[in-house]
């Protein structure tokens, strides 16, 4: 009885019926609770999602963010996690088709609030990594900080992001044309964001799915042959791409 | 600061009988960067625990440094204590974890649903108030007490629509939920207030049927005005000032419940943290007021 009352209720408040209009003694006010579910999820994803609102505007964004949240109601509570399909839910809807850069943009600001709340874990020390034996340095497997993410795309997708972080002014132009892949994390308690090439992305890739420095290595330089091991572990370590390695 | 296990970085300091101030995540960065032996901004602290669950990053870590100075209690928006279908066992086991970290010195939920079939709402939805509502409602209390090992709150909701099945009025739900589950009660005045106007009933009476030595803790909060003449309706918004009547009430709450800790919620149009203490010292004069007022009795 209360589990029919709760279904037809919901069915109202995130869907199309008015079938709790019934239950209830004053019907109209149903929309109060309508309009407090819809417009709390589209609040979640608009703060979320800041440069894809910027991009489309807020009311095409309220109307996407709407049709994605009565069709992806929260699983869980907390909404901290809650938008994780809007970016697929973008590039399968039909009025994004003339933005096919859209949903990777989304993409890059989930990443960007997976890093925010994800674990804490020290950056690994240059230091300890200078103590390892030139024999074993090939052998050694570099772990991801739990913070890192990696975004490869077909599109300027860092610089996109960049350039919607710069104010209210004119947005500069952008080249689509060129592929960029972004690495995500968190150095203490900040968030960045920066763009990396080709090889340097097989290469976080190659050790995220736990290969060694050498295997890691040489997929890079199969990639790009001018491929700076020496650089990119470098850069790495200063932004904290990996916490610990094991030999 | 960085370990997974969060434990020991704070004991259990109970609530104070005094005004506190709803944690908002705005003011965090304000609060956590006060030196350790700054003067407190306010009493003690209500953080809602929906926004302290993930694993770790910036927040959780300016919550370590709130929770180090301040009496804390943990407001859950998110247990949906209604359900038919009982609680979620992965929600409680997030909520036990955050307990055991900040060590809250009350812990509070709400009368009201908002998941079916693991699709969440994200709204404190009504219930109607039949026997089968007690029963469920009071096993689902009566659950997270067990996992929790201690009493839950258990606030009244704002309405804005009453359900042609219930068979009872809502004071005496609460009131036999109490006996049944050995529950606490969240007494929000502003909710009285709204809920009562809505639904044509009298606060007064909602007031006087409560059963005051449940009362652990109060809420004081603004809400807005929707509508005109037959189709006005009052908002829960939790974005403006506690108005006249709701303070006359809370007053009048006071004198028949007895002085509790009393929280000041401000969640939406958040202002600086200053004019949340303005209001929270409002509220300390009427508690100080009362305490005298018994002091005084002959």
């Amino acid at each position: 009885m209360l589990l029919d009352l709760q279904r037809t209720f919901r069915n109202t408040v995130a869907g199309p019926t008015d079938d709790a209009a019934a239950l209830v003694t004053t019907p109209r006010r149903l929309a109060i609770y309508r309009n407090n579910v819809q417009k709390s999820l589209v609040d979640v994803l608009s703060a979320a999602f800041p440069v894809v609102q910027r991009i489309v505007g807020e009311r095409f964004f309220f109307a996407l963010a709407r049709d994605f949240a009565v069709k992806h109601l929260p699983d869980v509570p907390h909404l901290s996690v809650y938008g994780a399909g809007f970016p697929d839910f973008i590039s399968g809807h039909a009025e994004t088709k003339t933005l096919p850069y859209l949903s990777d943009v989304a993409r890059l600001e989930w990443l960007r609030g997976e890093a925010y709340f994800a674990a804490d874990a020290l950056a690994l020390d240059p230091q300890a990594l200078a103590g390892v034996p030139a024999q074993s340095v090939s052998a050694l497997k570099l772990q991801l900080h739990p913070a890192t993410r990696l975004m490869q795309s077909m599109f300027p997708v860092h610089r996109i992001w960049a350039v919607h972080q710069l104010g209210d002014g004119d947005i500069p132009a952008v080249d689509m044309s060129v592929a960029e892949s972004a690495l995500i994390t968190r150095a203490q308690y900040q968030v960045t964001v920066r763009e990396i090439d080709a090889a340097d992305a097989v290469f976080v890739k190659a050790c995220a799915k736990g290969e060694n420095l050498e295997a890691a290595a040489s997929a890079a330089l199969a990639t790009d042959e001018g491929f700076d091991l020496q650089g990119a572990l470098q850069s790495h370590l200063m932004n904290g791409t990996f916490t610990s390695f094991s030999l | 600061m960085l370990q997974d296990a969060p434990a020991n970085l704070s004991s259990s300091s109970p609530i104070p009988v005094a005004a506190g101030v709803g944690l908002r995540l705005q003011h965090m960065p304000l609060l956590a960067s006060d030196a350790d032996d700054a003067p407190l901004r306010a009493a003690w602290l209500e953080l809602h625990s929906e926004n302290f669950l993930n694993a770790g990053g910036p927040r959780l870590a300016m919550l370590d440094e709130v929770a180090v100075r301040y009496p804390l209690s943990c407001h859950g928006v998110g247990l949906s204590l209604g359900s038919a279908q009982g609680l979620d066992a992965a929600h409680l086991k997030r909520l036990a974890h955050l307990f055991n970290r900040v060590k809250p010195g009350l812990i509070s939920e709400h009368l009201s649903w908002s998941v079916v079939d693991g699709a969440y709402l994200n709204d404190l939805l009504p219930l109607p108030y039949t026997e089968e509502t007690l029963r469920v409602v009071a096993d689902n209390v009566k659950h997270a007490q067990d996992v929790f090992g201690r009493k839950l709150l258990v606030e009244n909701p704002s309405s804005y629509v009453q359900f042609t099945a219930s068979t009872g009025p809502e004071w005496e739900f609460l009131s036999r939920l109490v006996d049944m589950s050995g529950c606490g009660l969240l007494l929000d005045v502003n909710n009285i207030y709204v809920s009562a106007t809505n639904n044509g009933l009298d606060a007064a009476t909602y007031l006087a049927n409560i059963p005051v030595a449940a009362v652990g803790e109060i809420h004081l909060a603004g809400h807005s005005v929707d509508g005109e003449g037959d189709d006005q309706v009052l908002i829960d918004t939790h974005s403006t000032y506690v108005c006249d009547p709701v303070w006359a009430l809370y007053a009048e709450t006071l004198r028949h419940v007895g002085v509790k800790p009393t929280l000041m919620e401000w969640d939406l149009d958040v202002p600086a943290f200053e004019e949340l203490q303005k209001e929270a010292a409002r509220a300390q004069v009427l508690m100080d007021r009362a305490m005298q007022g018994v002091a005084h009795a002959p």
